[in-house]
């Protein structure tokens, strides 16, 4: 039995992550609390806003241990979008935050002097790896004025172009991530989570 | 590359599609779900949706049309019109909007900027304001509110800037004078915003040709448009799908999201 839990907290747009996961003929359940992760095959981190603030959210609802459980034990299929893909790395610069640290490296800021801060529209997303979803170059929706640089450069899937190439997409294992807004990106984003929802393996 | 984006801008009565030229004599086009869905399908980048009886009815924002849009279109989609707090930012959010826009509300009670972008981070707030063109202004533009009833007073670059500064993630500036006009955009508008303030720019007001989006993203830097009665307005003598728009544009060097062949 698939169990898709998305991670909804007040800053985060989990709805709109529902919207674009019913809209591919799957049900979801929220999780507000580390039981709504109990049993998940599936587990999506969205997030707007800053690393910190969603740190803050996330260890608020107690969610940490049960995630860790779940990703880094269990290694449940796990798909972070935007700072949901920012949170995962050691440290973002963004009000100096501690993150998961579930991935060496950290999240910097845009040069501010050389292009538009936030980066806000659709940008092309080359994929440089292959992963089991399966995902072609592309145009997707970002909005962002923070990047992760990771340390092991294996795990960048993706790299779009602002000022010089920067991490779209992560894949390492169990754990997916997309800076850009997957449920906002049309077509192109709707066909990348419907890879996500159908890896084999969840089960 | 970041490419240019064009945004479908809704006004709202009563869940359907409005057009007015000015301000006023607003016609009705269609139900917001039903056209939402239409942009969608012909791959617009992102769509602005305006509840602009909210205000003045003092009520607030049509949630039910928002779900409804939100369930049908899977771009970025902004709500405005009748957000008076956090609460009604956080209701519009939850609803499916991925952004707010503020306006009269945010001259009236400039806090709620700096709230909104505390609350739900700077991408989700976006500032509109009304400008019009008058010679006691710095700038040469004055801020109106109130569906640009009322003159305020205020500079409108040193608005925009103040609204940077407060936190806002974007700003969308509409031209009073260019609106319904159908004569292009104000281009001189964008050209000082764009040195006043970082933030991502949105022009509005005053397309009615594909070459109006075409000036307004070559002779500034301005990153979007708000198109409208190109779009569906049956006032205009033709509607322009997004296709041949953006095919217009990319051959014209306008670096645009392509349409993507359907699935």
């Amino acid at each position: 039995m698939n169990k898709i839990s998305i991670i909804d907290y007040k800053a985060g747009n989990a709805p709109s992550v529902m919207h674009a996961v019913a809209r591919l003929g799957h049900e979801a359940v929220f999780a507000r609390a580390p039981e709504d992760i109990d049993g998940a095959t599936r587990i999506i981190l969205p997030g707007v806003g800053s690393a910190g603030a969603t740190m803050q959210s996330l260890r608020e609802m107690g969610m940490i241990n049960a995630l860790e459980d779940a990703v880094l034990r269990k290694k449940t299929l796990f798909l972070g979008i935007c700072v949901g893909l920012q949170v995962l790395f050691e440290h973002s610069d963004e009000g100096d935050a501690d993150c998961l640290g579930w991935l060496g490296g950290g999240v910097v800021r845009f040069d501010g002097s050389k292009v538009r801060v936030p980066q806000m529209g659709w940008n092309q997303v080359n994929f440089i790896r292959q992963a089991p979803v399966n995902a072609q170059k592309d145009h997707f929706y970002f909005v962002n004025s923070y990047h992760a640089k990771p340390e092991d450069e294996s795990v960048v899937w993706g790299t779009a172009d602002y000022n010089g190439a920067f991490t779209a997409a992560i894949h390492k294992d169990n754990i997916y991530a997309t800076q850009f807004h997957a449920e906002k990106s049309g077509e192109a984003g709707l066909s990348l989570l419907n890879g996500f929802l159908n890896l084999n393996g969840g089960e | 590359m970041l490419t240019k984006r064009l945004i479908a801008c809704f006004d709202i009565i009563d869940g359907m599609v409005t057009k007015a030229v000015r301000f006023q004599d607003n016609i009705r086009v269609a139900p917001a779900g039903e056209l939402a869905g239409t942009m969608y399908e012909e791959q617009i980048d992102e769509l602005i949706f305006y509840d602009i009886t909210a205000s003045a009815e003092k009520r607030r924002i049509d949630i039910k049309t928002v779900k409804e849009v939100a369930g049908r279109v899977f771009i970025p989609f902004t709500v405005g019109g009748g957000l008076k707090n956090l609460d009604d930012m956080y209701e519009a959010l939850k609803a499916g909007a991925e952004k707010v826009s503020v306006d009269s509300m945010a001259v009236r009670n400039p806090q709620i900027i700096a709230d909104g972008a505390k609350a739900f981070g700077s991408q989700c707030v976006v500032l509109s304001t009304q400008v019009k063109r008058a010679e006691g202004m710095r700038s040469g533009y004055e801020v109106y509110i109130d569906g640009a009833r009322t003159a305020t007073g205020m500079d409108a670059i040193e608005w925009i800037k103040r609204g940077q500064d407060l936190g806002a993630g974007e700003v969308c500036l509409n031209s009073i004078d260019n609106d319904g006009t159908l004569s292009g955009y104000d281009i001189e508008l964008m050209k000082l915003a764009q040195s006043a303030v970082s933030l991502p720019l949105i022009a509005s007001g005053g397309a009615g040709r594909p070459e109006h989006l075409k000036a307004v993203f070559t002779e500034t830097e301005t990153q979007a448009a708000i198109i409208s009665s190109m779009l569906y307005s049956p006032r205009m003598e033709r509607n322009y799908p997004v296709r041949e728009l953006k095919e217009y544009l990319t051959g014209n060097g306008v670096n645009v999201r392509p349409i993507r062949a359907t699935r």
